[in-house]
């Protein structure tokens, strides 16, 4: 069996794919990987089926030791000291070091048969916040390594460009609950430069700013939210809501990141200012 | 009914109270719109995501009309339950009645799964009984797996071991909720469920 292990998981490292979208009303989060058009790309470079496991590291600092002789392709926030968007041969007994990332914080590390460990509730995804799923990556872990695969790609180098540095404009568009907000706090919402927090996570991004003046005092029923979604909690500071998100949330929901905006906010680092533009 | 935004993939459907939601949510799982990924039900709304058009979507939820008598026609399913929980006493009390008593409501009454969420398979179970339990006033760090409990006018079944506020009455050996079982989840919104006292073990 083909296989690759783990030596150092760095900060935090998970298995990803598509996730379990269409079993949020039994409760249970879609998670998949968070920057998902990198994690797409990984699979396309090293010819792997669609929806195929691979690898999210954050901020870097993984090494892995290749078995076998294995196809990788590595995407995303572009870690120094690895070819980065092009399939790349690891030679059995080589070791992968990714270093820290230049820009963005995820990175996603594509192995041709995909990380074939079991599927939970149809997805081999790691949900931080449910628990599903395989447990983070741990130093000597052993991950097998799938066969199923597609031709490879003529392809060898993909042009994309790495994540941006510096202020970040997201766009949003008024969500459910816009109303339970003044005028002056969706223009503060809109207006001010708000900064990454370091409590952010594969759940949400949460940014630190001023309070935002709400007009309705009252206690939302809990309700479906959908990633993207920029939950207010008491504290009047935002939360964006990622892959990990829990199904339903009961604080209200001012504004939705746009669709093509999304893999964005999963690259965003702690300290990094950020506005949300309309 | 008002339909409102939800970013790019999503609208939420909002209606007057927990029946109506019961309603809107069988009659929308019973025909769904093409292109529809995830239907979820809470305690007043109904979230719709997709992957196609948000007009076509919010055209065929305007067009949906709640299923009548919804409690009364999903599947049902027996849990015993040994109802020796830490909080029965309390409950008793906040009711003004003995334990038996608070067993042979929760055991009479037929109790319906009306949405999930806290954690996979976590079911927000009401009945037409009229409950209205507050929580604890501070939550328990550990409630075990299996733990059934009563909070506002809902009763539950813990998954798994969690953190939790609700008030403990009994427990269950009932799996409610495995990953390696197809379905997982015992409880699914519009599942039907009835208690069955199994003793005080």
């Amino acid at each position: 069996m083909s296989s690759l292990t783990i030596l150092e998981p760095g900060p935090l490292a998970t298995i990803q794919d598509r996730g379990r979208a269409g079993q949020a009303a039994l409760g249970v989060p879609a998670s998949g990987a968070c920057d998902r058009s990198p994690y797409e790309l990984a699979n396309r470079l090293v010819g792997n089926r669609p929806g195929a496991a691979a690898l999210e590291v954050t901020f870097g600092g993984l090494v892995l030791h290749a078995d076998v002789d294995l196809v990788v392709a590595i995407t995303g926030a572009p870690c120094t000291g690895v070819p980065l968007n092009a399939p790349a041969t690891l030679r059995a007994g080589q070791l992968l070091r990714l270093g820290p990332p230049v820009t963005g914080l995820r990175t996603y590390v594509a192995v041709r048969g995909g990380i074939d460990v079991p599927p939970v509730l149809g997805s081999r995804s790691t949900d931080l916040l449910s628990g599903l799923g395989p447990a983070p990556l741990t130093p000597g872990l052993t991950l097998p390594v799938g066969r199923a695969v597609e031709p490879m790609p003529g392809v060898d180098l993909a042009p994309v460009a790495h994540p941006a540095g510096g202020q970040v404009a997201l766009r949003v568009t008024p969500g459910p609950r816009r109303d339970w907000f003044t005028d002056a706090g969706w223009e503060s919402l809109l207006s001010q430069t708000y900064q990454v927090s370091s409590n952010s996570n594969r759940v949400g991004v949460r940014l630190d700013g001023r309070p935002l003046e709400r007009a309705t005092a009252g206690e939302l029923a809990s309700e479906g939210m959908a990633r993207g979604a920029i939950q207010i909690p008491p504290s009047g500071t935002p939360v964006i809501f990622l892959a990990d998100h829990p199904v339903t949330g009961g604080y209200p929901v001012i504004a939705y990141v746009a669709d093509a905006d999304l893999d964005a906010c999963a690259q965003l680092r702690p300290g990094q200012p950020v506005r949300l533009v309309s | 009914m008002r339909i409102l935004p939800a970013g790019d993939r999503a609208l939420l459907v909002e209606l007057d109270d927990l029946d109506e939601v019961l309603g809107y949510y069988a009659a929308l799982t019973a025909d769904a719109p093409a292109d529809v990924v995830d239907i979820v039900p809470a305690a007043r709304t109904v979230l719709v995501t997709t992957t196609g058009d948000l007009a076509t979507l919010s055209r065929a939820l305007h067009d949906v009309t709640p299923t009548r008598d919804s409690r009364t026609t999903g599947d049902l399913v027996d849990i015993p339950v040994i109802y020796d929980g830490a909080d029965l006493g309390d409950v008793a009390d906040l009711l003004g009645c003995s334990q038996d008593d608070v067993i042979a409501r929760h055991t009479a009454d037929e109790w319906t799964v009306a949405f999930c969420g806290f954690a996979p398979g976590f079911g927000y179970l009401t009945s037409t009984g009229s409950w209205d339990i507050p929580r604890r006033s501070s939550p328990r760090t550990k409630v075990p797996t299996g733990a059934v409990a009563l909070a506002g006018e809902f009763s539950g079944v813990y998954p798994r071991e969690s953190p939790g506020g609700w008030q403990l009455i009994g427990r269950t050996t009932a799996k409610i909720f495995d990953q390696e079982r197809d379905p997982a989840a015992l409880f699914h919104p519009g599942r039907r469920v009835r208690f069955v006292d199994a003793g005080r073990g």
